[in-house]
């Protein structure tokens, strides 16, 4: 029988590899969103098991919220991608220093 | 160790393996159709846990529409493969020590102090979409709407972002259009009348009279 605890260690396992694809890929803007949509994944598989288990659909609700802001967010960060290649030629992270930040 | 749990630990090797891949691989390209695959085998997992509606959803929506808007934009940008992976291997380490770190305690915590076994599995008269669009719809109508104006703002943001001014766009500034004065445009010459020439000499007659218009526009 599957019980909470599987569902949870699916997604604290998916956490933690979307983590290493950030600090394994630290260049490459586009695999660092992607890495960013999995992280989001990882807490929406959490929130659809505990709204399973704890007969609540209200978590439901709120996934449906999250991939709403997602796919937003999605949209404008790809948007802004397009933009710097086309500025500047490069989506490498380490050429983005213009705020001298 | 029955089918549903076969089936679990089936669709969460896909989605772990996936994400392993998808982290690993050399072309972004490869590492999209990657997590596509991560999607599908979570949409499998929600549809197991009741959420039909959402796993749907997640295939529409994430794998119909942002992994392509994804796949476009990795394909239309040309950039430098190896300049990225620079310093990959350098990472490696620290990325696995934190990734192990944090799954170690994550896991712990998880296996120790959370246990609830499955609830009742609902019947085959129970539609998952219909419970969600009731309370969608009463009790949460409010952020609902808010969510639609943020996909509005995301539409707007995006298409002002990547929308530039071509050099060669012959469209009309209306603007400009409806700024225009007569005084811009016409302008009323005086000209002394002209002798009329003889009517024989119809093709070398309005030759005779281009200089003349000439003339008259000095």
């Amino acid at each position: 029988m599957i019980t909470l605890e599987h569902y949870l260690v699916l997604a604290a396992l998916l956490f933690s590899i979307s983590v290493a694809g950030i600090f394994l890929n630290r260049k490459n803007v586009i695999v660092l969103l992607m890495c960013i949509e999995l992280m989001m994944l990882a807490v929406n598989i959490n929130f659809i098991a505990f709204s399973f288990f704890l007969q609540d659909l209200a978590g439901q609700v709120f996934v449906f919220f999250i991939l709403t802001v997602a796919a937003a967010e999605a949209a404008i960060g790809l948007a802004i991608l397009v933009l710097l290649f086309r500025n500047r030629g490069t989506i490498n992270v380490q050429d983005m220093d213009a705020m001298k930040g | 160790m029955t089918f549903e749990l076969v089936l679990f630990y089936l669709f969460g090797a896909i989605l772990l393996g996936g994400a392993l891949a998808m982290i690993s691989v050399r072309n972004p390209v490869h590492a999209a159709l990657f997590l596509v695959l991560c999607f599908v085998a979570a949409a499998a997992l929600w549809v197991m846990a009741e959420a039909e509606f959402l796993g749907i959803v997640l295939v529409l929506v994430y794998v119909g529409a942002v992994m392509v808007l994804f796949l476009f934009v990795v394909m239309m940008l040309d950039i430098n493969l190896a300049k990225l992976r620079e310093g990959f291997a350098e990472y490696l380490p620290a990325g696995i020590v934190v990734a192990l770190a944090m799954a170690t305690v994550l896991v712990l915590v998880i296996t120790r102090y959370i246990t609830m076994d499955a609830p009742e599995r609902a019947g085959p008269e129970y539609a998952n979409t219909e419970a969600l669009g009731a309370i969608l719809y009463t009790e949460y109508v409010y952020p609902f709407e808010i969510a639609a104006v943020i996909l509005l703002v995301a539409i707007i943001a995006a298409i002002s972002l990547t929308m530039r001014k071509r050099p060669d766009n012959k469209s009309i500034d209306p603007g400009k259009q409806m700024a225009v004065s007569r005084e811009g445009r016409v302008r009323m010459v005086a000209m002394p009348s002209e002798k009329k020439e003889a009517p024989r000499r119809g093709a070398q007659g309005s030759g005779a009279n281009a200089p003349g218009r000439d003339d008259g526009s000095k």
